[in-house]
């Protein structure tokens, strides 16, 4: 091997160095916010294990202080979550494929794209007050489908900014290959593309149904709680985060541990989703593969 | 680099010997003319006044350096331009005498008629069977199952694919080799019984045994169906074409027979390229 000058040996130190103190920076930040996720995953199962009972899914809000469980949040919280992710994904979706595929670069694309990164990052009681008008107010009354809506309008931008980018990373090639074989537009897009990019758009829409599963500022505008047991839509409806809210912040010990055990509930459940999903989609892969 | 302008192509140091395998006359009608093709993209002309008459039954392979027009030229044949924005194309293109940009021309049947095999082996993400059945599906060809289930076996068999996926139908077209994956792209091409298919250098991202299978399979495919096929590579044009047509510089050089092309073309520019002293 060739003998090196000084300076080369110099140069070729602190480019280690710097690597090494680079790789050592990113390993430290890693780790930072795992920590920080794992301190929350073991307070939230530490302190919502011991407030899980049967109670809990069979017994509604007690409306006397004290006890009662959270069943009429939970069926709140799932037909809220669940109506406004079957509202908001499929217009997510459309709006993506819009972006990806058929405006493009236009310019009505661009604002398309630009209003919904607004919409995307605008504070959700925004949304929640707006549904208030639109909603609420005219109906004079809080109700379980104002916060459905209030909750879609939160998911649809989320699904459709995932949406336009998994869309974007769906090689040219399968676009041209269904267009040469004399694929209309929207054949492309049925039969080529969406398949094609079902998983990433499934995993945006999981990451919407998360989003708004947690979301407690707009339905305090628009379904606003219930204690008790109700399933109508046009009635005010109960929810998990709402629940959580106010139990947090009362003086009862058992209401304290009821919020912790809804908090639990909603990651746990958040959770559940992600792994069913994943789990079907990989058996769906492996089927084909 | 500099040659002399003046002294005719025969007088010139010979050009390099490539084996001309499929040499005599082509005898076929002409499947599709080309009058007065330009093509610009946005204010940028890519092809100049090119005018060729494409034989069916036959392969006609396009060579030129990279940017030369050629692709572009294929890509107005079955109006896959059409989908890029600013792509412009003037003159006529007549297949079986009907001009396919004319106004009552719906793309989507020109483009039913001509099959296209692209540079990269691209299947679909989706199981062997559902890639081929794609274009029969999509233009309702097989109106039975079994029928369907007939044309995907026809289909592959023709693209000398069958015997290797079998029994592996319903498994991704992406677990295939190379290879495979572009005789899929063939057999997904020939399920809609094509008049024309357009080959965008086929083979260029194939090793030397894939690419002999394809050559053999598309020496078997010209004898029904008209091929156009782009290529990079002198030595493939001369084993697989009977009409090389070389461009440059958006312009048409010159269309001969490939056994004259490469042993007497009457251009000293098409000389200088097929021998390498290209400049």
């Amino acid at each position: 091997m060739k003998t090196l000058t000084p300076q080369v040996k110099a140069r070729y130190f602190r480019r280690q160095a710097t690597d090494l103190i680079m790789g050592g920076l990113c390993v430290f930040a890693a780790v930072i916010g795992l920590i920080m996720l794992a301190l929350i995953l073991w307070m939230l199962f530490s302190r919502g294990l011991a407030g899980l009972s049967l109670d809990v899914f069979t017994k509604s809000m007690s409306s006397t202080g004290t006890g009662g469980g959270l069943a009429n949040a939970i069926v709140g919280s799932l037909i809220q979550v669940g109506i406004g992710s079957m509202i908001g994904a499929p217009l997510g979706m459309m709006v993506g494929v819009y972006l990806s595929e058929v405006g493009k670069t236009s310019r009505f694309a661009s604002l398309v794209r630009f209003v919904n990164d607004i919409l995307l990052s605008a504070p959700s009681v925004l949304i929640g007050l707006f549904v208030y008008q639109i909603a609420v107010s005219p109906f004079k009354g809080f109700s379980g489908i104002a916060g459905a809506i209030a909750l879609a309008l939160l998911a649809m931008p989320v699904v459709a900014r995932t949406t336009e980018d998994i869309l974007r990373l769906v090689p040219q090639a399968y676009r041209d290959g269904a267009i040469a074989l004399g694929s209309r537009e929207n054949e492309v897009v049925r039969k080529v593309i969406l398949p094609a990019a079902f998983g990433g758009i499934l995993t945006g829409i999981l990451l919407a149904v998360a989003r708004i599963a947690g979301e407690t500022a707009p339905l305090i505008f628009t379904s606003l709680g219930n204690s008790n047991w109700s399933t109508d839509l046009t009635k005010p409806m109960a929810s998990l985060p709402i629940a959580i809210y106010r139990y947090a912040g009362s003086p009862s010990a058992d209401l304290i541990q009821l919020a912790w055990t809804g908090a639990l509930l909603i990651t746990v459940g958040v959770l559940l989703l992600n792994v069913v999903s994943r789990v079907s989609l990989a058996a769906l892969k492996r089927g084909q593969g | 680099m500099s040659t002399p302008q003046n002294t005719p192509a025969s007088a010139r140091a010979p050009g390099i010997s490539l084996k001309v395998a499929n040499s005599g006359p082509v005898t076929s009608a002409t499947r599709i003319s080309l009058r007065q093709i330009n093509a610009f993209y946005g204010a940028k002309q890519a092809l100049f006044d090119v005018n060729l008459e494409i034989p069916d039954n036959a392969v006609t392979a396009f060579i030129g350096a990279s940017g030369c027009g050629k692709s572009t030229l294929l890509r107005c044949l079955n109006r896959m331009n059409d989908t890029i924005p600013n792509a412009r194309v003037e003159g006529q293109i007549l297949m079986d005498g009907v001009d396919v940009n004319g106004a009552e021309i719906d793309p989507v049947s020109v483009r039913s008629r001509i099959g296209m095999v692209f540079q990269k082996p691209s299947p679909f993400p989706m199981s062997i069977y559902d890639n081929v059945a794609y274009g029969p599906r999509t233009h309702r060809i097989a109106p039975t199952k079994a029928d369907l289930d007939a044309l995907v076996e026809k289909s592959l068999r023709r693209a000398a694919l069958w015997e290797e996926v079998k029994d592996r139908l319903g498994k991704s077209g992406l677990g295939l080799s190379g290879g495979q994956q572009q005789r899929l792209c063939i057999a997904r091409a020939l399920a809609v019984s094509p008049a024309v298919i357009l080959m965008d250098e086929p083979c260029s991202a194939l090793d030397p045994v894939a690419t002999a299978h394809i050559e053999q399979l598309i020496e078997d495919i010209r004898k029904h169906t008209c091929i156009v096929m782009v290529t990079h590579s002198m030595a493939q044009a001369a084993r697989v074409s009977q009409i090389t047509a070389f461009f440059h510089m958006g312009q048409l050089i010159e269309t001969a027979p490939t056994d004259q092309l490469f042993t007497a073309p009457k251009l000293e520019q098409t000389q200088d390229y097929i021998t390498g002293r290209f400049g």
